[in-house]
């Protein structure tokens, strides 16, 4: 588990409104505990163990009960990871367009492989089961984004505008995919 | 342009369409619920859902008002409708098209769904991934609300219909309905024993209607153009409507396409997704997402409604339709899937947890050329005693990959096995069974 790395309340202290707000929309507690390990993850790259105390404390849960939730679910980080956390799909969809390839770009790229973070602790490479874009495979995500149709000169733009800007015109959505049908 | 009329797909096919409150009422929007809310009674819009043969989008198929009718008449306490927009089975990438493009018809849709089966609260359980989604959904909802479509006394009528967009966070398993409403309720996605179903013991065990997104955007059209109408689109009488089905895998142009059920798998690959990418011939299709059995070129004539597919002994399951081309290793394609079902396998029941654990590595030891020829027997084996001993279907699921592929090109595996046999005099036995 992480160290401790912040007081016992400053969730509550610094998004009191937005957490009341959250647990407005269930009827009962514990519904709103995904929404609010979110909201610890947005603050800190990962759910630390203040957070889990604090949000068991929030939702009159015991710190356990939060725990076993988090570890069901792939999407919330139990450790830090890279300010970009690359998840490339390679579920069969997407293997079939040559995700293994997007894997191997990244790895000469950047040295890492899945599982691994860059020692700027800018990138970590994951990879990932389906996430729902096969018809514009090979793809990834990063942080919140989509990046699909990937080709290698593509990944090249998306490292080096993330690296620069920390955003990259290239993210994808609003999904639509064939974008307009033409004649046929 | 297509030959067909275009139901979900149409408004966003319309160039400049951005799915905003404004464009959504110029095609129409709201007109639905407009003539339903307190004007017909919830029961009779139960009926007219019953009448169109509306069916779940989703994977199952079923009939989405009988589903409805399940809900106990008299009840007095709340009841929920969940959209499940989870869209986690591979293959299958419409739902975001649907809520990311024009998110006010599923929320027609939605509100229609609700006031029918008097749910006051309604919670639409997003794939965590989909973050753009998710903010779409709230920023629509927020306009709906304005302007009276939704929230409290909605339109006058007295009824009140809530809207809320909940995020899962990346669990295959939350898209079977008491999985997730497991995880709706704070708690790791685990599905639930049936009975008691959802509709007399849901969320918070409350009766509770889950329906796909591509099920509930249906809603509108059905309302406003009548049963009737609905029921002649597609191939009647089981099967009605259209379908949004995905493309994906080796064809030049993979993605969403739009189509009465009853197409032929030929037409749709050929003629809608423009075939094959390369001159490589077709080897395989998977008709409905991850789920369904492996079907071959033989089956392209296959029309693609829940009947027919599953009498040539697949399913139409989410509409994620993956073509494989000539030189694509099934042994390999069934890793893949093997792999991903060992990864998202909730661990709930024994069969699924174990089975999907060795069925994946005996796999992979056939690939990695180091099988035995009575793993083919295993493999059957485990596969017969995970079906069916499950309490959800994704023991089914799970299977599929390796008994569709043993079915069809097991002569793929013995070849690797025969190959492994060749060299195996030359190992030390406890090096190989290393790597």
């Amino acid at each position: 588990m992480p160290r401790e790395t912040s007081r016992d309340n400053m969730l509550r202290e610094k998004h009191g409104k937005e957490i009341d707000d959250i647990i407005s929309r269930y009827p009962v507690r514990r519904s709103a505990l995904l929404p609010l390990l979110y909201l610890a993850q947005r603050e800190q790259g990962y759910v630390t163990e203040a957070a889990m105390k604090e949000i068991a404390q929030i939702l009159k849960l015991t710190p356990p009960q939060v725990y076993e939730t988090i570890t069901f679910y792939t999407m919330l980080n139990l450790k830090p990871v890279g300010k970009f956390h690359i998840q490339v799909c390679k579920s069969l969809m997407c293997a079939l367009v040559g995700s293994d390839q997007l894997v191997g770009w990244f790895h000469a790229k950047l040295g890492i492989k899945p599982g691994e973070t860059t020692p700027d602790k800018l990138f970590t490479l994951s990879v990932v089961e389906c996430l729902g874009a096969c018809g514009t495979g090979p793809m990834m995500q990063i942080n919140d984004d989509y990046y699909e149709r990937l080709t290698e000169q593509k990944v090249d733009q998306i490292l080096s505008d993330l690296k620069k800007t920390g955003a990259c015109p290239l993210k994808s959505g609003p999904f639509m995919w064939p974008e307009a049908r033409s004649a046929k | 342009m297509p030959k067909h009329e275009l139901i979900l797909l149409k408004n966003m096919m319309t160039p400049g369409y951005t799915g905003s409150l404004k464009d959504y009422e110029k095609t129409g929007g709201y007109q639905a619920l407009k003539k339903v809310v307190g004007k017909v009674q919830p029961a009779d819009v139960t009926q007219l859902v019953m009448k169109s043969g509306l069916r779940g989008r989703g994977g199952a198929g079923f009939p989405t008002g009988v589903k409805w009718n399940f809900l106990p008449k008299d009840y007095k306490g709340p009841k929920y409708l969940c959209c499940n927009a989870d869209e986690s089975e591979p293959g299958t990438f419409k739902d975001r098209q649907l809520m990311e493009r024009d998110p006010h018809q599923v929320l027609e849709g939605i509100a229609i769904a609700a006031y029918a089966i008097g749910a006051e609260s309604s919670y639409i359980y997003i794939r965590g991934e989909f973050v753009l989604g998710a903010h779409i959904l709230d920023k629509a909802v927020a306009e709906a609300q304005q302007a009276g479509y939704l929230g409290k006394n909605v339109l006058g009528s007295g009824a009140n219909i809530q809207i809320y967009v909940h995020r899962g966070a990346g669990a295959y398993i939350c898209g079977e309905e008491t999985a997730l409403l497991e995880s709706l309720e704070g708690k790791r996605g685990l599905p639930r024993v049936k009975p008691p179903f959802p509709a007399t013991s849901g969320l918070y065990g409350k009766p509770t209607v889950v329906n796909n997104v591509e099920t509930l955007a249906n809603l509108p059209h059905i309302v406003n153009r009548g049963p009737e109408w609905f029921a002649a689109i597609g191939s009647a009488p089981k099967s009605t409507g259209t379908r949004i089905f995905c493309v994906s895998g080796h064809v030049k142009n993979p993605g969403n396409y739009e189509v009465p059920m009853g197409i032929t798998l030929r037409e749709l690959i050929f003629e809608h997704a423009g075939g094959m990418r390369s001159d490589k011939k077709l080897k395989a299709i998977i008709p409905g997402g991850a789920s369904a059995p492996f079907l071959t070129e033989q089956h392209l004539d296959v029309k693609l409604d829940f009947e027919s597919v599953a009498q040539a002994g697949s399913m139409l399951g989410s509409g994620g339709v993956t073509v494989m081309e000539e030189g694509t290793s099934m042994v390999w394609a069934a890793l893949r899937l093997m792999e991903f079902f060992f990864h998202e396998s909730c661990g709930k029941c024994s069969p699924c947890r174990e089975g999907s654990s060795w069925l994946t590595q005996t796999v992979r030891r056939i690939l990695a050329k180091r099988g035995r020829m009575e793993d083919i027997e295993t493999l059957k084996q485990l596969c017969q005693n995970i079906a069916g001993r499950t309490i959800c279907a994704f023991g089914d699921a799970e299977v599929a990959p390796i008994m569709s592929t043993l079915q069809y090109w097991r002569h793929e595996y013995e070849e690797l096995i025969r190959e492994a046999e060749a060299h195996r005099e030359k190992e030390l036995p406890m090096a190989a069974a290393r790597h």
